[in-house]
């Protein structure tokens, strides 16, 4: 039923693009239907019950070496008319100031299909279903009275997407996502700690509700009630520079800020210099930058089942697939799209991507993950002397350059001897993004890799949010300056 | 017809329709049913630059419907494409309302659910005279010509509309534009400017990159190294903004006081001060935003927050005031300032660098977080043209730093004065939609602003 409905809304756009009337090198649409259910319960009681749902296209239009873009709700062929032609008008106006002389080869013909894996559905569990899942969830993170609020929220998110274009590209995507969360906040006084299920509404898939209801739900909900409250007794991080070892729920930070951002291709180029920023890594560096330790393999790949931004091609159509961005430490290709290859000379991978269909598509992270060595979590620590173990981001910030940056986490640990010993609270760390990958002395296993996502990067003018994956293993850092919270 | 005069007609038939589909939603409402109705939309232009030469250009016709049902203290929404088309909106909205009439019986009750009440009812609609969209790149890149100009230009109309069951109503749409961009030297150093409004004035445009061209002249020098330290430093007006901007995050917000989320849980408390300088408080009188809220509530023109460094209010909204047993005041669901102002201080313009005297001079701050927030750290970094000043002279650009420093400190007890007359920074967002709005606040001087790295 579902995919006959596709395949009705495929034919009519291939139709409606053939009605165009206007002049152009080249033409496509894009059409996006979001449907995003929200459930969330705070201390048991519900906060937010519903469903938006987003539908529209955009059409794009090449002329003369320029790509304008006109956006609308109104999906009839006159809607869709009127769009085109504020985007042949847009790209007329402008062409003789085109940053670059695109042709229609960065919007290469394409056909073909991509669907989410999942097992158990999205429309599986009833609204009643999940506000109870999320009160019970409540209930067990409340280990104490020093448990001052409690919160869990489940978001369901349908997407689907059909590109067609004059030179014949017809792409269907359709994503099952599902993205969780749940917290609790501990109080004694003037000291307030949190822990989270691996940080801000880290657990982001692409599948079902099996994703969800996992055996270990509930234990991890009352560990994470129990930590809340331990850590308002726990010991303050201390300030000293010493090991770092880094949870899988931190590491998904780590790479997104300091080594996604930085090797986009439109930030190189200067398209963010006036927003997210520009980058401390320089055209001629690919190929030849040595990024980090020879431990630092990171891999762009949209195709890890159930990793939150996997697909088969990107919102210009071009095919995606697995590629290394760096190696054994070398730098070898940076994220950016055709446009963004064609512009730098420079290899890149498929990832002009758009939040929706009211933006335009820009270069972004998908999933990008840091490969697996060959330490277990033993052996991870068995050698250190002294660090800190750090567990869930809490707080973020780095430079426009991305290059100095300081980040705290929820949840730590001192390693003393080789052994895990007494938590710490408000854990810090801060260091130049080179420096720091160089000092990646040890990574962990496959038993250590764990993939988490956010539906939350922003970038681009005007701004976009969109969903990105990351996979890491725990990993060792030497010689990193960590401290505690407090003035 | 001219595209102005198509949008207008646009508006016109979007605001018809909304009254039409608030009208007959009215009349399928049964007896133990309550309903809200919100709009957003826009039409929006979108030029964006990078080097002085257009990157990407468009144009975007959005809108969106939330219908909320609320009955026996249960509630539910649905949020639908709108395009002031009857015929089209219509059967979306029957759609919804069937739904959530399935949905809503099943919910858990919500001891907090506010009904709406009253009979507010308003209508601000604020015409500009925008640049035509064919005009845009032939009218702003000549005043850049061989300058590395990069930014972004936004303009058109953004709609916001309200209706519910109690019988309030609330239409608000403008015309405006933002250009938000930088000009950068060849090592990377830059000068950061907005330029906003409902009427395109070229001449003030000219003037604005006029000004912001001598700047970028200061910047020609290498940038100095700064080792970490404490130093005396001015905040200008759109750095301390970023600062206040924090409080919207985990601050001002009664909500996040009652539930140990707020950083000035301890300013509530009598734990730490804020300086008798600070005065904060939300003023609508600009009319940038509309007064009313996600519920139709319409807040008071001004609202002292923090007047001579204490807590005077926190934001309030009826959800929060329900819970808690406060009153509201007007806030929106996410109890987030809407049109902040801070009061000027007495430091004249012409005396900020002779009172800086050395240290250093902030033109921007960027991607600022809380590093510990319940005692209110605040973490981030120094942005665009920021200097190293000696004896009240600007000597040299400086490489970024990283601060990471207590609010308490920086405006509290190390705030040394701001200055006399404040600066509009407009909010340039655009992330769903165009922000409307901006920030009216003055630079501080403050003494051992901590930098880290």
């Amino acid at each position: 039923m579902v995919a006959e409905l596709s395949n009705r809304l495929a034919d009519r756009l291939v139709d409606q693009l053939a009605a165009l009337k206007l002049a152009a090198d080249w033409v496509g649409i894009r059409m996006v239907k979001e449907t995003v259910g929200s459930r969330s319960i705070r201390d048991g009681q519900p906060q937010r019950n519903g469903k938006s749902t987003s539908q529209g296209a955009m059409v794009e239009v090449l002329v003369n070496g320029q790509i304008g873009y006109g956006a609308t709700n109104d999906l009839s062929t006159a809607g869709l008319q009127a769009a085109a032609e504020q985007a042949q008008q847009q790209a007329m106006a402008t062409s003789r100031w085109a940053v670059h002389a695109l042709t229609p080869a960065v919007r290469p013909k394409v056909v073909g299909q991509y669907a989410s894996p999942y097992v158990k559905p999205l429309d599986a569990l009833s609204p009643a279903e999940i506000n109870d899942l999320l009160v019970q969830l409540c209930q067990k993170l409340k280990v104490s009275d020093q448990i001052v609020q409690t919160t869990a929220m489940a978001v369901t998110n349908e997407t689907e997407s059909w590109f067609v274009s004059s030179n014949g590209s017809e792409v269907y995507q359709k994503f099952s996502l599902l993205e969780t969360h749940f917290a609790a906040t501990a109080q004694d006084g003037a000291i307030v700690q949190q822990r989270s299920h691996n940080g801000q509404l880290a657990h982001c898939y692409q599948g079902g509700w099996e994703l969800f209801l996992t055996p270990d739900l509930w234990q991890q909900a009352q560990q994470i009630g129990e930590q809340a409250v331990e850590l308002l007794t726990a010991t303050e991080c201390p300030s000293l520079t010493t090991s770092l070892l880094l949870a899988p729920d931190q590491m998904m930070l780590q790479i997104h800020e300091s080594v996604g951002h930085p090797l986009e291709l439109d930030r190189i180029l200067g398209d963010e210099r006036n927003y997210a920023g520009g980058s401390f890594v320089k055209p001629q560096d690919f190929g030849s930058l040595s990024y980090g330790s020879e431990l630092m393999n990171i891999t762009f790949n949209p195709s890890v089942p159930g990793e939150f931004a996997s697909y088969s091609f990107d919102d210009i159509g071009a095919a995606a697939s697995r590629e290394y961005l760096i190696q054994s430490g070398k730098l070898l290709r940076g994220l950016g799209s055709l446009e963004s290859q064609a512009r730098l000379e420079q290899p890149g991978v498929a990832c002009a991507r758009a939040c929706s269909w009211n933006r335009p598509p820009i270069d972004r992270m998908a999933n990008l993950n840091l490969e697996p060595g060959t330490a277990s979590f033993a052996e991870l620590i068995q050698d250190v002397e002294h660090g800190v173990y750090m567990e869930a981001n809490r707080s973020w910030s780095i430079d426009d350059q991305r290059y100095k940056f300081q980040f705290g986490c929820e949840y730590a640990k001192l390693i003393e001897n080789g052994k895990i010993t007494k938590t710490l609270r408000n854990p810090n760390y801060r260091a130049t993004t080179p420096e720091f990958w160089h000092q990646l002395v040890r990574v962990g296993d496959e038993s250590t890799w764990q993939m988490y996502g956010t539906p939350y990067c922003g970038k681009g003018e005007p701004n976009q949010a969109i969903r990105v994956g990351h996979g890491s293993p725990t990993c060792l850092f030497a010689n990193v300056e960590v401290f505690g919270g407090g003035e | 017809m001219s595209l102005a005069a198509q949008q207008t007609k646009q508006q016109t038939q979007l605001e018809q329709t909304f009254n039409q589909l608030a009208e007959a939603l009215l009349t399928e409402l049964r007896a133990d049913e309550q309903l809200k109705l919100t709009l957003q939309a826009e039409q929006s232009q979108f030029v964006r630059f990078n080097a002085a030469q257009v990157r990407q250009t468009g144009c975007i016709t959005d809108g969106s419907l939330t219908l909320t049902l609320m009955q026996n203290q249960r509630n539910a929404y649905r949020s639908f494409p709108c395009t002031g088309d009857w015929e089209t909106d219509w059967p979306q909205v029957q759609q919804a309302l069937a739904e959530l009439r399935q949905e809503v019986p099943e919910l858990p009750v919500d001891p907090y659910l506010v009904l709406p009440q009253g009979n507010a009812t308003s209508r601000d609609i604020q015409t500009g005279q925008l640049l035509a969209a064919d005009a845009v790149a032939a009218t702003l890149l000549p005043e850049v010509a061989g300058l590395d100009f990069t930014g972004i230009y936004a303009g058109g109309s953004v709609i916001r509309g309200y209706a519910d069951s109690a019988g309030q109503r609330h239409w608000f749409a403008t015309e405006s534009f933002a250009l938000d961009y930088s000009l950068f030297t060849s090592d990377n150093q830059a000068v950061k400017g907005t330029f906003a409004g409902n009427q395109w004035d070229h001449s003030a445009y000219s003037a604005k990159l006029a000004d912001s061209k001598l700047q970028l002249q200061r910047l020609a020098q290498s940038p100095k190294p700064v080792p970490r330290g404490q130093y005396r430093t001015y905040l200008a007006p759109s750095a301390l903004a970023e600062i206040i901007g924090m409080l919207s995050w985990g601050g001002i917000s009664e909500a996040a006081l009652q539930r140990g989320d707020s950083a000035l849980a301890v300013l509530q408390r009598g734990e730490k001060q804020l300086s008798p300088r600070f005065s904060l408080s939300e003023n609508f009188g600009h009319g940038l935003v509309p007064r009313f809220n996600e519920s139709g509530e319409v807040a008071p023109v001004e609202l002292s927050l923090i007047a001579a460094g204490q807590l005077k209010n926190t934001l309030v909204s009826s959800r929060t005031a329900k819970e808690y047993g406060k009153v509201a005041n007007g806030a929106s669901g996410g109890e987030y300032l809407r049109s902040p102002e801070v009061a000027p201080g007495q430091l004249p313009a012409d005396q900020i660098l002779a009172s800086l005297d050395t240290g250093l001079y902030l033109s921007n701050l960027h991607y600022l977080n809380w590093s510990d927030r319940p005692s209110g750290r605040i973490t981030g970094m120094t942005r665009y043209a920021c200097f190293w000043v000696e004896q009240g002279e600007l000597v040299a650009p400086i490489e970024n730093l990283r601060f990471d420093e207590s609010l308490y400190r920086c405006l509290g007890e190390a705030l040394i004065d701001l200055t006399e007359t404040q600066e509009f920074i407009p909010e340039v967002g655009s992330y769903s939609n165009r922000s409307l709005g901006g920030i009216w606040v003055p630079g501080a001087l403050i003494e051992g602003f901590t930098y880290t790295l």
